[in-house]
């Protein structure tokens, strides 16, 4: 009987000890939802107002054209290094075979 | 190769990773702002770009006048190096452009003659290469066009009606400014030269490949 009734407490121990776990999950996961303010929705307009400047989050930003214009540079740099240091080894590859060529026929 | 190139292109190595702290901690321009900072590449290969110009036509009138195919070679070299930086400069010049003007490009003297001058260069080179016989005198010829634009480019900021900076905004630099500005032009200066002996080296390995050939057919 002692048993039954310790098994029994236990049970609920281990019930009350999940459910308490998942409600502070819970808490956990929406305390950021709740903390955010309500978002204002955007009013309906009935007329367009002109301006003659974007505002400043539309202008268009800089830092793109700076980093295109500067990885531009090495990278021409660094593919004309490249394309030269090719070509140099293809020719001198080849002055070396003809030469090493002519050698094997004046021997011979 | 010469001994000192190495050591050199070590150095050119070193000064263009350190150029980007150099420019980032100089100022910003009061008008355009972040955008600016591509002239510390844009004019050291503009200039570049009207060196290597004036060094073919001169390599190519010695070439025209005293025959000397080493003249031929470095005109060749450098023919090259202008298409290169005339790349650089066209294509970074828009990027700032599209910021500081609101457009891509401008049809005024100093884009279009720029654009000229590096059209002329790719026609030395397309000539070189498909002309066949004598395409070399040919495109001596077309140097000399080349080099005579190089003052016109430079000059035509200040006698026409344009919105490209005008040439007095260098000497008027401030300090850090000019740092990061001369220090930009020290790098691309060093590498022009290391680049140019690199091209003539080859261009004197395929003259020797061309006398072993020709040995060969003997």
């Amino acid at each position: 009987m002692s048993f039954l009734l310790r098994r029994a407490t236990e049970t609920r121990r281990h019930g009350v000890s999940l459910v308490g776990a998942i409600g502070i999950s819970v808490l956990l996961l929406c305390a950021p939802l709740a903390a955010q303010q309500p978002q204002p929705q955007p009013q309906q307009q009935d007329e367009f107002v002109p301006v003659s400047q974007l505002p400043a989050q539309d202008q268009l930003p800089a830092a793109p054209l700076l980093v295109i214009a500067y990885a531009f540079v090495w990278l021409a740099l660094f593919a004309y290094l490249v394309s030269v240091a090719r070509r140099l080894s293809y020719v001198q590859r080849e002055v070396e075979r003809l030469e090493s060529d002519m050698k094997r026929g004046s021997r011979s | 190769m010469p001994k000192w190139f190495m050591p050199l292109a070590g150095l050119c190595a070193v000064m263009f990773a350190a150029s980007p702290f150099l420019i980032a901690n100089a100022d910003y321009e009061s008008t355009m702002g972040l955008v600016q900072k591509i002239f510390y590449y844009h004019l050291p290969s503009a200039w570049i770009f009207l060196l290597s110009a004036i060094v073919c036509g001169i390599a190519s009138a010695r070439f025209l006048f005293r025959g000397s195919p080493r003249q031929d070679r470095l005109a060749y070299a450098a023919a090259e190096l202008t298409v290169l930086f005339g790349a650089i400069v066209l294509v970074t010049g828009p990027l700032w452009a599209r910021k500081a003007w609101g457009v891509w490009w401008q049809w005024d003297v100093r884009l279009t003659s720029s654009l000229m001058g590096w059209m002329v260069a790719w026609a030395y080179l397309l000539v070189r290469k498909y002309g066949g016989p004598g395409s070399d005198k040919l495109a001596a010829g077309l140097a000399l066009f080349g080099m005579a634009n190089v003052p016109f480019v430079y000059v035509s900021v200040n006698y026409w009606r344009t919105i490209h900076p005008a040439t007095t905004v260098v000497p008027t630099l401030p300090v850090d400014m000019g740092l990061a500005l001369w220090f930009s032009v020290a790098c691309f200066l060093l590498l022009f030269v290391l680049l140019l002996r690199l091209r003539v080296h080859l261009e004197e390995q395929r003259s020797r490949l061309d006398a072993l050939y020709l040995s060969l057919d003997e």
